[in-house]
């Protein structure tokens, strides 16, 4: 008999959690809980991450998704929202077509994903990523790499400019 | 069935039905923003998946960090832009304010 072994049991846990808390983003009626909701997607896909033996892409994900965006998106939500009327500030429209748009993109990729014949290699025991990614991003990713600091500055400006107030003298 | 790549795109592609249908339906420009960060986390899934199961050298996880990057700089981006929408409109409904619309 084959059983299940605890990591597959694992894996499938944490796959419910993640979905049914993406699933709590998409269609809670307030917009609080939607953000909290988006803190359990990103921890069950950094446990994800953790399965597919990426450990540095997993602790940068908790350290920037869940300590950063997560913490922005909160305040932004608390600082555009009277507490009074935020049961009703997240409504959605076009439900009807956005799941017709969605069963069609959705069946069209379920399709590819179950019907290619993907290439897989056996995966191998999980090792310690960072030595390789440091190695890549000092080798073959220099280039993106330096433009990702132009990136972030710029967007650290633009940021800083969009969102201070203007000084009327 | 032990685990394999089938089960990340497919796990990926649920995050990213729902993400689109939160991008489709919403009228909260924050809660739009939110259906984005879950778009682009299934595409992460995507990336690793791949980078362990098929090709199983480093170039998935570089790209997966690039994507987090990016969308670092999106969320703050965007959401300095939405509250000078708010300053400006009182609202971040999306239907709200529509003075570009011709």
């Amino acid at each position: 008999m084959s059983g299940v072994s605890i990591g597959d049991l694992l894996f499938y846990v944490i796959a419910a959690v993640t979905v049914v808390s993406a699933a709590g983003v998409a269609f809670s009626p307030n917009i609080v809980y939607s953000a909290f909701s988006l803190m359990g997607t990103f921890m069950g896909v950094a446990a994800l991450y953790v399965f597919l033996a990426a450990d540095f892409v997993a602790v940068v994900q908790v350290l920037i998704y869940v300590g950063g965006i997560l913490v922005l998106t909160l305040f932004a939500v608390m600082l555009t929202h009277r507490i009074a009327d935020v049961r009703v500030s997240n409504r959605s429209v076009g439900r009807l077509p956005a799941l017709l748009i969605i069963a069609l993109v959705g069946g069209v990729m379920a399709k590819a994903v179950l019907g290619a014949r993907w290439h897989t290699v056996a995966a191998g025991t999980p090792a310690p990523t960072t030595y390789g990614i440091g190695n890549a991003f000092l080798g073959d990713y220099i280039l993106p790499f330096e433009l990702a600091s132009v990136v972030l500055l710029a967007a650290l400006i633009g940021a800083v400019v969009l969102s201070r107030k203007e000084l009327k003298e | 069935m032990a685990v394999g790549l089938a089960h990340y795109l497919i796990v990926s592609l649920i995050i990213f039905a729902l993400g689109l249908y939160c991008v489709l339906t919403r009228r909260n420009a924050i809660g739009i923003l939110m259906g984005v960060e879950l778009v682009l986390n299934s595409a992460n899934i995507n990336y690793l998946a791949f980078s362990r199961y098929g090709s199983g050298n480093y170039d998935g996880q570089v790209f997966a960090i690039f994507v987090i990057m990016l969308a670092a700089a999106e969320a703050a981006i965007g959401l300095a832009i939405v509250l000078g929408i708010y300053q400006t409109f009182q609202t971040i409904d999306v239907e709200a304010t529509e003075t570009l619309r011709g």
